[in-house]
């Protein structure tokens, strides 16, 4: 298995993702070699064997900037410095180098890739071991950057690793239809996956005590509505649209809180448009957002707004249906395909989102019936489905390869 | 010695749905009804003209032509104040048609709330208005009183029944259902539990829905159904018995069923050879009534509906959106009234119209079965949404312009 990252040294879903799916997979019998590119103690994972590629610190690794491509310049592989570890392309390198030598001892079965990030080892692994290559897709290059554009080396490297790829596994119909448009894949070779949620690692002794965001906790009492959303503030979860729909809303009713939780690129501009629509006081900005903070900006909100304008799955909507929040999700996320009991809008309807919004908070028993009702849906896929699935493409491919 | 006989009921009717009417409407635009894009199913106009095409011309001219071929052939209809308004506008050839079929004094029509609506639940005074708003249309189109009552969605009690007979309807339709009929069969007359001179008429769900639900499903394994099976099984079912109270949505044929999975084709058939047998018939649910006494009381102290397995309204009131929604429009009632503005007085009925709150239905929606759920929106919650801004636009009316009543948000 080529990943880029494992809880707790994750920035993202893509982390949360492989560790589950890497256990569930463990627990049906697979025997899983995980590399990582650094080297950091995972005291949570027995279940596999985890390889360090380079010797960098996690906190090093980030200073790359989590799965972005914007520091990837156009630099071939070969033209890369090995010995440049600041340098996204000589960690890669440097990983390929690695996961090269690793094949030569140890020949796999079948090679799982995550993204772009390992798809180049991945199709290595392959050329010399002639094991089957499974490319599984998270996010692409045009979910990414939000747009067409992106960077056109980055879209080289997905678009081999998926010709090369003996089976592709996408998180949703949405990426599907992405990797089938845009990369003119056949649709037969592709099979949708929908990431899970694992219900059982929340059941950890958290309690919600109401203390973290204490100011947000007396506008409740005073009948306000917090309306969340947690993630990186980049291009590509469509923020700008959400800042301009609670705007809206306010002119309709003013009892509203919007918490947005995380940071990125795009965090003063957000809080620069907020001021400008006049709703600076309704808008609170948390900052990047661990463990007890995180979970309890779920806890203290009412509604949780996904409002990406190209998002693969969106892990964090099933989250706050864990926390109990009603959920809004752009009809560009994928995860709006697991999920009956939701409200949907295209990322750009702010009059739709602002709608709903105020529909929300001014019915209860429309907020309760989103809220229950979602939170019979929301774990309906399990890890261990995914490992099923995962365990029948290696066997097939196998298969295939061997006849 | 009365012939047995076949007593044909449909319902004829259409909703006003409402447009994706938005917070940003309310209290500035009152068009509630008028969906802007044509092609949606959420534009009343678009669906009134498909389905006459499909269903109503088409089913009209084979019931004429039945009608002209077999004297014996007879069918009863209900059609709701809310169709007859619409195809008033744009389908006025299709009433012409229901008008010539009238006409023919071999089809009777049923009474009915006008608007389709649960008020019996909710208001009698409400109720007892809209089932003489439908008695007075059905009089000044079709010239002829009603004598027999149907609630919207088969929705019936021992209440109910004790209400139509004290207004003076001699019958009363109702669903078949096994739990309540034990081991009685609806091929009979009933007299419902504390009436003096109303009669009770179960439908035979069974042979109903065997049309209505199964005839096009491949998935059955009486798949194709022909004329021939169909007869047995009518033949079987009343042996010895006087009736076959076959009720159903008039637009079961050619657009529940549609024409290519040749159901016109199979009733035209069905008809003539029902009729082969001298000892067989048609009646008409009066008709029905006249001719046969009542074998027994039935007692539904429970309402019953002829809606999915459970037989209840959960379908209209199973969750809380849905008892929201009817409460809030309820409660406008005393002051919607007093205006005397008869716009707003109409705009409040056709939102009680009973397909509002099926569409807020969620019963089959978490269990992810989607598609038993049949609604011009994409979700339950949707149509929750456009349908609370209507009634709060209500609310801004209410207050703005006859200075009653509070917004209540």
């Amino acid at each position: 298995m080529l990943g880029w990252e494992l809880p707790p040294h994750n920035s993202g879903g893509l982390g949360v993702a492989c560790y589950h799916m890497s256990k569930a997979l463990a627990i049906q019998g697979a025997k899983i070699d995980f590399v990582v590119p650094y080297t950091a103690a995972h005291p949570n994972i027995d279940f596999m064997t985890i390889h360090s590629a380079t010797k960098l610190t996690p906190l090093e690794r980030y200073g790359l900037g989590a799965y972005d491509s914007k520091t990837v310049l156009e630099k071939e592989l070969s033209l890369a410095d090995v010995n440049d570890l600041k340098d996204m392309r000589g960690v890669q390198k440097r990983y390929v180098q690695f996961v090269e030598n690793f094949v030569k001892t140890h020949k796999p079965d079948a090679i799982h890739a995550h993204d772009w990030l390992t798809m180049e080892a991945g199709m290595r692994a392959k050329q010399l071991t002639d094991a089957p290559l499974i490319v599984h897709v998270h996010a692409t290059e045009f979910d990414r950057c939000g747009s067409d554009s992106g960077n056109p080396l980055v879209h080289e490297i997905e678009y081999q690793g998926l010709m090369m790829a003996d089976r592709i596994l996408a998180v949703s119909n949405i990426t599907k239809g992405i990797i089938i448009q845009k990369y003119g894949i056949p649709a037969d070779k592709i099979e949708v996956v929908h990431n899970a949620i694992d219900v059982a690692s929340f059941d950890d002794g958290y309690v919600y005590d109401q203390r973290t965001y204490r100011y947000l906790e007396a506008l409740k009492q005073e009948g306000f509505t917090i309306v969340s959303t947690v993630t990186r503030f980049t291009v590509q979860k469509g923020l700008t649209h959400f800042i301009r729909a609670a705007a809206r809303a306010c002119e309709k009713y003013d009892k509203f809180a919007f918490l947005l939780a995380g940071d990125g690129e795009q965090r003063d501009e957000l809080i620069a448009l907020a001021a400008d629509l006049g709703i600076a006081d309704k808008v609170f900005f948390t900052g990047f957002v661990r463990g007890k903070q995180w979970r309890d900006a779920y806890s203290v909100s009412d509604v949780f707004v996904m409002s990406s304008v190209s998002e693969p799955f969106g892990l964090t909507a099933l989250e706050a249906a864990h926390h109990d929040n009603a959920l809004i999700i752009s009809k560009q996320s994928g995860v709006g395909e697991v999920l009956h009991s939701i409200f949907r809008y295209d990322f750009w309807d702010i009059d739709r989102l602002a709608d709903e919004l105020v529909g929300i908070a001014t019915s209860s028993a429309l907020q309760q019936s989103l809220t229950v009702n979602v939170k019979q849906e929301y774990d309906r896929i399990s890890w261990h489905d995914v490992a099923r699935t995962c365990m029948r493409v290696y066997q097939t491919t196998t298969q295939g390869a061997s006849s | 010695m009365n012939k047995r006989g076949i007593v044909l009921y449909l319902h004829v009717h259409q909703p006003l749905r409402v447009r994706q009417y938005s917070v940003f409407d309310t209290a500035v635009n009152h068009d509630y009804f008028d969906e802007p894009i044509y092609e949606t199913d959420r534009n009343n106009e678009q669906v009134l003209r498909k389905v006459a095409d499909k269903s109503y011309r088409p089913m009209n001219a084979l019931l004429e032509k039945l009608l002209a071929e077999h004297p014996e052939f007879k069918v009863s209809l209900s059609i709701t104040g809310t169709f007859i308004e619409q195809a008033e506008k744009w389908a006025p050839d299709v009433l012409d048609s229901f008008k010539r079929l009238v006409a023919t004094g071999r089809v009777e029509i049923v009474a009915e709330t006008y608007y389709h609506s649960l008020a019996f639940f909710y208001s009698r005074t409400e109720f007892e208005h809209q089932v003489e708003a439908h008695r007075s249309k059905i009089r000044e189109l079709f010239g002829v009183e009603t004598k027999v009552f149907r609630n919207t969605e088969l929705a019936y009690n021992d209440e109910l029944a004790k209400w139509a007979d004290g207004y003076g309807f001699k019958g009363i339709l109702a669903e078949g259902w096994d739990p309540i009929l034990e081991w009685r069969s609806p091929n009979h007359v009933y007299r419902p539990a504390g009436t003096e001179n109303i009669a009770l008429l179960l439908k035979n769900y069974r042979l109903s829905d065997d049309l209505a639900f199964r005839f096009s499903n491949k998935e059955w394994e009486q798949w194709p159904l022909t004329v021939d099976k169909y007869a047995d099984w009518t033949n079987a079912s009343i042996e010895h018995q006087p009736l076959i109270n076959l009720f159903m949505d008039y637009e079961t044929f050619g657009e529940h069923q549609w024409e290519d999975t040749g159901i016109f084709d199979f009733f035209g058939s069905f008809v003539g050879k029902w009729l082969q047998n001298p000892d067989n018939t048609f009646y008409t649910v009066s008709e029905a009534i006249e001719t046969f006494e009542p074998v027994g009381e039935i007692s539904m102290p429970n309402t019953v509906t002829w809606a999915d397995n459970e037989r209840d309204l959960s379908a209209w009131l199973g969750n809380s959106m849905q008892q929201e929604a009817l409460r809030y429009i309820y409660s406008l009632e005393d002051d919607i009234m007093r205006t005397g503005d008869l716009e707003l007085i109409a705009d409040w009925r056709k939102l009680q119209t009973s397909d509002h709150v099926y569409y807020m239905c969620t019963k089959w929606f978490t269990d992810g079965d989607v598609h038993a759920y049949f609604s011009p929106y994409e979700s339950p919650y949707d149509a929750f949404l456009y349908f609370i801004n209507a009634v709060r636009d209500l609310r801004w009316r209410l207050h703005s312009h006859h200075k009653t009543g509070g917004l209540n948000g």
